[in-house]
C-alpha cells in the first residue's frame, strides 16, 4: 500500500506548491481554520449554501449544452418530421401528420438504406471485434517494445476519416488499384469494388475495420490484464491447455467488455456517414450509382440537403433513433437472459 | 492516515511508467516468433495505407491508379502539398479545424472535469438519475439534432461561421463520464474533506485538489477530444461550405470535385491528417494508457 500512500501525498503536496504563499487548502492543521459550521455567521451560511449549490453549478455547463443542442433539437426534429419542410421554402411549413413516415415506409430507398446499414454494420463490426480480441491476446504476451506495438496498432484511429477514405478509394480502384493488382498477383480476377453490391459494402466496411480494430484491441487488452491470474492457474491445474484457457477463462471474463464494445460499435454503425459519403465520390450522398452502400445516415443527408426535404430527413433521423432504442432493448433482454442462465 | 489503507489502488500516471505496466495480469508468457510475426502483419496493415499516402503524395504522375502502383517516393511532395494548400483551400481548412478542435478540447476538458468531479465525489439530490441520463445521451445520434440546428443557423444568419460548429460540442457526455470514472478512484475523498474542514470554498477545492489530481486524465481526455473534434463530419458538412471549410469538408470536396491530379488529392489527405499524426507520435503513449484506463471500469 505504500504506493497509494505516496499517491495520496502527491496531490496534497502539489496543491501546496500550487497555492504558493497562501496557506495550503489541504495543509491540515496549518490552514486558516474557520470555525466549523454551527456558528450562524453569514460566512458559515454562505459556506453551507456553497456546499449545497456547487454540485449543480459544476454539472450545469454539460446539461445546458445538452439541453440546448441535443434535447430541444430532438423534440423539434420530432415536430418537423410531422411537417412538410422544404429547403427551398423554409417559411412555408405545413402540417403533414404522418405523411413523412408513410412516405418512408413505402420507399424502397429507405428499406435499402436500412438493409445496407445493417449489412455494413455486421460485416464491419463482427470481424473487427474478433480480430481485436485476437490482437489483444497477442499484445498481452510479454513483448519487446510493447508500447511501440500498441501505439502502432492505434495509428489508424488517429488518421482522419476523410484522409483514410480517400486513400482507400485509390487502393480499391477498378483499373489499376493496388488491391486488384495484388489480387491479380495471386491469380484472382479484379473485383469492381465501387459498383458491385458486396464488393462496395466490403470496401466501405474495411475502412471502418482498419480504423477501429486497434482501438478495440486496447480496450480488450486492458480487460485481459485485469483478469486475476489464479483463474488461469486453477485452469492449468485442471489440465486446460492454452487454447482451452483462452476459451474458458479469458472469453467469459471479457464478457462485460465485449458487451460494451458491441454497444458502442452498434451506435457507431447506425450513424455511419463519412466513409460511404467519401467512398462514393461524386455520387457520394447516393451511396453509389445504385445506392448499393447508401446507409441511413447518408440517406438522411441526401433527402435533407441534396434533395431538400427536411421534413422527411427529420423522419429518417427519428427512425434511426427508434432502431437504436430497439437494439438497446434487445441487448438488455439478451444480457438478462445470459445472466439468468449462468 | 489509517483510512488510506482503504483507498483503491491509484491508477498509474502515464508519465512515470517507464517499466512495462503489469496490472494484475495473468502469468505473462514470453511471446514466441509466431506472435511477433502476426503482430508484424497487423502493424504492416495498420501503417501501409499511411505510408502509401505519403508515397502517392510525392509523385509527379497525375494518375496513381496504375499497374503496378507506385511503391517509392517521387520528388514532388512539397509542390503537391502547396497545390492542395492553396487550390483546394486546405490552408484555410487547417486553420479553421485547429481553432475549432482546440476550442472544443479546452472547454470539454474543463467542463467535463467539473461535472465528473461532482458526479464522483459530491452528494446532491438526483445525482444518480442525472448520471444515468448523461450516459444515456451517448446513445442519441447526432442526426437527431441537425435539422433544427440548421434552421436556427439560417435564422441567425450564421451559416458558414465557425461558432455553429463549436457551440454544440462545447462539452460531451463521454468526457463527463470519463472524468467521473477516473476521479472516483484517483481522488481520495479525505483530501476533499480536509480542505472542507479548513473552510475552503468549492472553487478552492477544485483549483487546489481536483485539478492536480485530475491532470493525467485531463491530458488524455484532451487528446481523445481533439481527435474526435478533428474528425467530426456530419454537422460541419451541413453547416459549412467550401468558402470556410474544416479539413473534413475540404477533403470531401477535394474527393468529389474534379481535381484530376490524384497526387494532389493524396497530398491533401496527408496534410489533413498530419496534425493528428504528429500529436499522436508525441503523445501516443498517453493515449494508449488513457484508452486502456477508461476500459477497465464496469
Amino acid at each position: 500500500m505504500t504506493s497509494s500512500k505516496q499517491a495520496l501525498a502527491h496531490p496534497a503536496s502539489s496543491a501546496e506548491a500550487a497555492s504558493g504563499d497562501e496557506p495550503g487548502a489541504a495543509g491540515g492543521a496549518h490552514g486558516r481554520g474557520t470555525p466549523p459550521p454551527g456558528t450562524t455567521s453569514w460566512r458559515s451560511r454562505l459556506y453551507r449554501w456553497d456546499m449545497k449549490a456547487s454540485p449543480y453549478a459544476f454539472i450545469a455547463p454539460f446539461f445546458i449544452v445538452f439541453g440546448a443542442f441535443s434535447l430541444v433539437p430532438l423534440l423539434y426534429t420530432a415536430w418537423y418530421s410531422l411537417h412538410n419542410v422544404q429547403l427551398s421554402d423554409l417559411d412555408n411549413q405545413k402540417w403533414a401528420g404522418l405523411d413523412n413516415y408513410q412516405n418512408l415506409l413505402s420507399s424502397d430507398f429507405f428499406w435499402n438504406a436500412l438493409g445496407n446499414t445493417f449489412t455494413i454494420g455486421v460485416i464491419s463490426t463482427v470481424p473487427q471485434l474478433m480480430m481485436a480480441i485476437g490482437l489483444a491476446h497477442l499484445l498481452n504476451y510479454r513483448l519487446r517494445g510493447s508500447t511501440v506495438w500498441r501505439v502502432v496498432m492505434l495509428t489508424p484511429y488517429a488518421t482522419s476519416v476523410a484522409a483514410a477514405t480517400l486513400v482507400f478509394v485509390l487502393l480499391y480502384s477498378w483499373d489499376g488499384g493496388a488491391i486488384n493488382w495484388a489480387l491479380g498477383g495471386i491469380g484472382i480476377d479484379p473485383v469492381n469494388w465501387r459498383e458491385s453490391d458486396w464488393g462496395s459494402q466490403f470496401a466501405v466496411s474495411s475502412i471502418v475495420i482498419w480504423r477501429w480494430t486497434g482501438y478495440n484491441a486496447l480496450i480488450y487488452l486492458a480487460a485481459m490484464q485485469a483478469i486475476p491470474s489464479d483463474l488461469y492457474e486453477s485452469a492449468s491445474i485442471d489440465g486446460a491447455n492454452r487454447w482451452q484457457q483462452f476459451i474458458h477463462v479469458t472469453i467469459p471474463q471479457l464478457r462485460p467488455t465485449i458487451l460494451f464494445t458491441v454497444v458502442v460499435s452498434t451506435i457507431g454503425a447506425t450513424q455511419l456517414f463519412g466513409e460511404p459519403l467519401l467512398f462514393g465520390g461524386v455520387s457520394g450522398s447516393k451511396g453509389g450509382s445504385d445506392h448499393q452502400y447508401q446507409t441511413l445516415g447518408l440517406y438522411m443527408y441526401d433527402q435533407g440537403w441534396i434533395i431538400g426535404n427536411l421534413g422527411k430527413a427529420s423522419a429518417i433521423a427519428w427512425s434511426m433513433f427508434l432502431i437504436l432504442v430497439i437494439v438497446a432493448v434487445i441487448n438488455l433482454v439478451f444480457t438478462r437472459r445470459l445472466r439468468k442462465s449462468q | 492516515m489509517i483510512t488510506s489503507e482503504l483507498t483503491p489502488p491509484q491508477p498509474e500516471k502515464p508519465r512515470e511508467s517507464r517499466r512495462p505496466r503489469i496490472m494484475g495480469a495473468g502469468k505473462q508468457l514470453h511471446a514466441g516468433p509466431l506472435t511477433y510475426a502476426v503482430l508484424a502483419l497487423f502493424a504492416l496493415v495498420s501503417l501501409a495505407p499511411l505510408v502509401w499516402t505519403a508515397i502517392a503524395a510525392s509523385r509527379t504522375d497525375r494518375r496513381l491508379a496504375e499497374t503496378p502502383p507506385p511503391l517509392w517516393f517521387g520528388g514532388n511532395l512539397f509542390k503537391n502539398m502547396e497545390t492542395a494548400w492553396e487550390e483546394a483551400g486546405l490552408g484555410t481548412a487547417m486553420f479553421n479545424t485547429t481553432f475549432v478542435a482546440g476550442t472544443i478540447t479546452v472547454s470539454t476538458v474543463l467542463f467535463s472535469t467539473l461535472a465528473g468531479f461532482a458526479f464522483a465525489k459530491l452528494r446532491f439530490k438526483f445525482s444518480g438519475v442525472l448520471l444515468l441520463l448523461t450516459i444515456g445521451t451517448m446513445m442519441i445520434p447526432p442526426q437527431l439534432a441537425v435539422v433544427p440546428l440548421y434552421l436556427w443557423m439560417a435564422d441567425l444568419g450564421w451559416s458558414n461561421q465557425l461558432q455553429t460548429v463549436i457551440l454544440p460540442t462545447l462539452c460531451t457526455a463521454f468526457g463527463t463520464f470519463f472524468m467521473r470514472q477516473y476521479l472516483v478512484q484517483a481522488l481520495p475523498t479525505e483530501l476533499i474533506e480536509a480542505a472542507r474542514v479548513d473552510g475552503a470554498s468549492s472553487l478552492r477545492v477544485v483549483w487546489h485538489v481536483v485539478f492536480p489530481a485530475a491532470r493525467p486524465a485531463m491530458a488524455v481526455l484532451g487528446l481523445l477530444t481533439f481527435v474526435f473534434a478533428w474528425n467530426d463530419f456530419l454537422w460541419p458538412i451541413i453547416a459549412l461550405n467550401q468558402e470556410n471549410p474544416t479539413v473534413q469538408v475540404a477533403l470531401n470536396s477535394l474527393g468529389t470535385g474534379y481535381v484530376p491530379d490524384q497526387a494532389v488529392i493524396m497530398a491533401g489527405a496527408l496534410l489533413g491528417t498530419l496534425p493528428l499524426l504528429i500529436a499522436f507520435l508525441l503523445f501516443g503513449k498517453q493515449i494508449v494508457g488513457g484508452i486502456m484506463q477508461g476500459a477497465i471500469k464496469g
